[in-house]
């Protein structure tokens, strides 16, 4: 950097040094706010929270509500449906771990981990987006009953959990709770 | 035939007084004048020509229609329809861009192809090959957004599937999809930054296509015999030669190109994309536009894991790959023949590429079940072999055909050539005698 072959750093050197620094957090600062203006907005963070009654979903029906833009899925599954969820063995899963918001984050992937715990294990509460790509999964339908979704071919259990296809996790739960015995909250 | 002196020559006063101070008009003169091109180039040497043509077009089409489109979840799509029943001559203008998008990449897999068969990008023409990738993926990146704005299903399935993509990525991933997205979900704001977006990037592909022109100015033309021109014989000047013969070739695509927009308007489309988007319902069989098809084919044969790389990540993976590999082509073929034309393998293992390509953009179209999977992942291993295995292997052991001494000798016969006897397979080396 020095014009002349000394081995002492000289006065211009450390100008040379110091402008270049001061340039590059100059431009830094500069090009934060452009990258940060794309970030989710302060309108889009507030946190939603939605109320859905459910007493009128009997056995075997579902509904989905809208949340944060994209679907959650809520189901009264039949006990059949819990049945053959609770049968599988933790082995069989591709995904081990319960995804579920409520729980800890290695919570292992049993069906009263995935529902909405003892008691009320017939209810399932999940985000509506496919864990491969986001599109929303098709209720009752794929190769174990559960729901599969129509564009890459992943196919999911009755408790949500990915079985089959290149989907890496199990359909993710939500914060949700009951505030009575027939409304969720989720969020 | 870079370097050769000007031989612009002003004739009048006002010509001489503004080439002393900014010589545009030399620039032109001497970039599609005088400009000497290879006598022998054929038609699908006029594509270059044609994609020009076609950014214009879509540039001006584009501009007209976003006085009419609102970049508006709640608006978007009835204003698209605003634009075909109630905009004079809306319908057309749509039509024009929609279609012209389709020709667009018509033309540059043409021109993609041709580079490949015809060695295009062997030294010293690697950069020039670069640029034409980057355009590329600019307008890989361009046609994506412009399919979001109509804000139908397709529209928004097909944005929530691609940005997707992101959240393979291992830790930050989640972060870029929200980052572009605007939101944990395709919605408004996302609507918003594409079409920014949009508008800007043809621009920019604008800005690239100059680069491209200026490092093919600077090399010359390749040629379908793939030697460098060696005298005045084997050049023709780019006016009125290479003009009129573009020209012509032009029209022609014009031609298909008015078939599609006035008799198949929406035959390149798909009709859910008449559907407003739902966030809360996919359709049953989400596909891309056709010219990501094969790409999107790639994505999906990835459904095994591979040691710590879910099927997820490999797919991705494997899609980004699949464009990747085509900046380093200049590196990955060994042959010192240029031309496929006397490459016997080459030749026949390019045809084989060019039929899987469309192979794998069928398979993209079909649902991911069953035979067309394992299909698919065939497809994908022939795609990746070509670029990986077979070009670097074949440069080693193919055994070319005699090349001709010139370019004129090629064209007229033994008896006229006036080239200079050269070394078989030791024209891929940049002439300096040029």
């Amino acid at each position: 950097m020095s014009a002349h072959d000394t081995t002492e750093p000289t006065r211009r050197d450390f100008l040379y040094v110091a402008t270049g620094a001061a340039a590059a957090v100059g431009a830094g600062a500069v090009a934060w706010p452009f990258i940060d203006q794309m970030r989710p907005d302060a309108s889009t963070l507030a946190l939603a929270t939605i109320e859905v009654d459910v007493s009128s979903i009997e056995p075997g029906m579902s509904v989905t509500a809208k949340w944060r833009g994209k679907p959650v899925f809520i189901r009264n599954r039949t006990p059949a449906e819990v049945e053959a969820a609770k049968e599988v063995p933790l082995s069989e899963l591709k995904d081990p771990v319960a995804r579920n918001a409520n729980l800890a984050s290695d919570a292992p992937a049993t069906d009263v981990d995935r529902s909405a715990g003892e008691g009320k294990e017939n209810w399932i509460v999940m985000i509506g987006s496919c864990t491969h790509l986001g599109c929303v999964p098709l209720g009752q339908s794929g190769d174990f009953g559960g729901w599969f979704c129509p564009c890459h071919g992943s196919h999911y259990d009755t408790a949500g959990r990915i079985r089959k296809g290149p989907a890496p996790e199990n359909l993710a739960v939500p914060t949700f709770e009951f505030i009575s015995d027939t409304v969720i909250r989720i969020g | 035939m870079s370097g050769g002196h000007s031989t612009y020559n002003p004739t009048t006063g006002l010509g001489r007084w503004i080439d002393q101070r900014m010589p545009l008009p030399r620039l032109v003169y001497d970039s599609f004048v005088a400009y000497p091109v290879p006598r022998n180039l054929n038609y699908a040497y006029t594509f270059g020509g044609i994609l020009s043509l076609m950014l214009v077009a879509q540039i001006l089409t584009g501009v007209v229609l976003a006085m009419h489109y609102a970049a508006n979840t709640e608006i978007a799509f009835n204003s698209v329809e605003k634009i075909m029943r109630d905009v004079n001559s809306g319908w057309l203008l749509r039509y024009l861009h929609a279609n012209g998008a389709s020709m667009f990449f018509i033309a540059v897999y043409i021109h993609i192809f041709r580079g490949l068969y015809y060695g295009s990008y062997k030294a010293p023409r690697e950069l020039l090959w670069i640029l034409g990738c980057i355009i590329y993926l600019l307008m890989m990146a361009t046609g994506f957004m412009g399919y979001v704005l109509p804000w139908g299903q397709m529209s928004f399935w097909g944005a929530t599937v691609i940005t997707g993509f992101f959240t393979a990525i291992p830790l930050v991933g989640d972060w870029i999809q929200q980052l572009l997205l605007g939101g944990f979900a395709v919605d408004n704001p996302t609507l918003n930054r594409f079409f920014s977006l949009h508008y800007l990037l043809p621009f920019m592909i604008a800005g690239v296509v100059v680069l491209h022109v200026w490092a093919l100015h600077v090399t010359g033309q390749t040629n379908p015999t793939g030697i460098e021109p060696k005298s005045k014989t084997d050049t023709v000047a780019f006016t009125p030669y290479a003009t009129i013969k573009d020209a012509f070739a032009m029209v022609l695509f014009l031609l298909f190109f008015a078939y599609f927009v006035f008799y198949l308007p929406n035959y390149l489309g798909h009709p859910d994309n008449y559907i407003e988007a739902n966030p809360l319902k996919t359709p049953s069989h989400i596909v891309p536009e056709w010219y990501y098809l094969p790409f999107y084919a790639i994505l999906r044969a990835i459904t095994f894991n591979v040691g710590p790389i879910d099927s997820k990540l490999g797919g991705v993976l494997a899609m980004f790959g699949s464009i990747a590999v085509l900046f380093f082509v200049p590196w990955l073929d060994t042959s010192k023949v240029r031309s496929a034309a006397y490459r016997p393998w080459y030749k026949l293992f390019f045809w084989l590429f060019v039929a899987n390509a469309i192979f794998l953009g069928w398979l993209g179209s079909r649902p991911a079940e069953g035979a067309y999977v394992a299909m698919a992942q065939i497809a994908t291993l022939y795609y990746f072999a070509f670029f990986l295995v077979i070009m670097p292997l074949l440069g080693l052991i193919e055994t070319p055909r005699k090349l001709p001494n010139s370019i004129t000798e090629a064209v007229l016969g033994k008896a006229k050539g006036s080239g200079t006897a050269v070394p078989e397979g030791a024209t891929a080396s940049p002439d300096k005698n040029v």
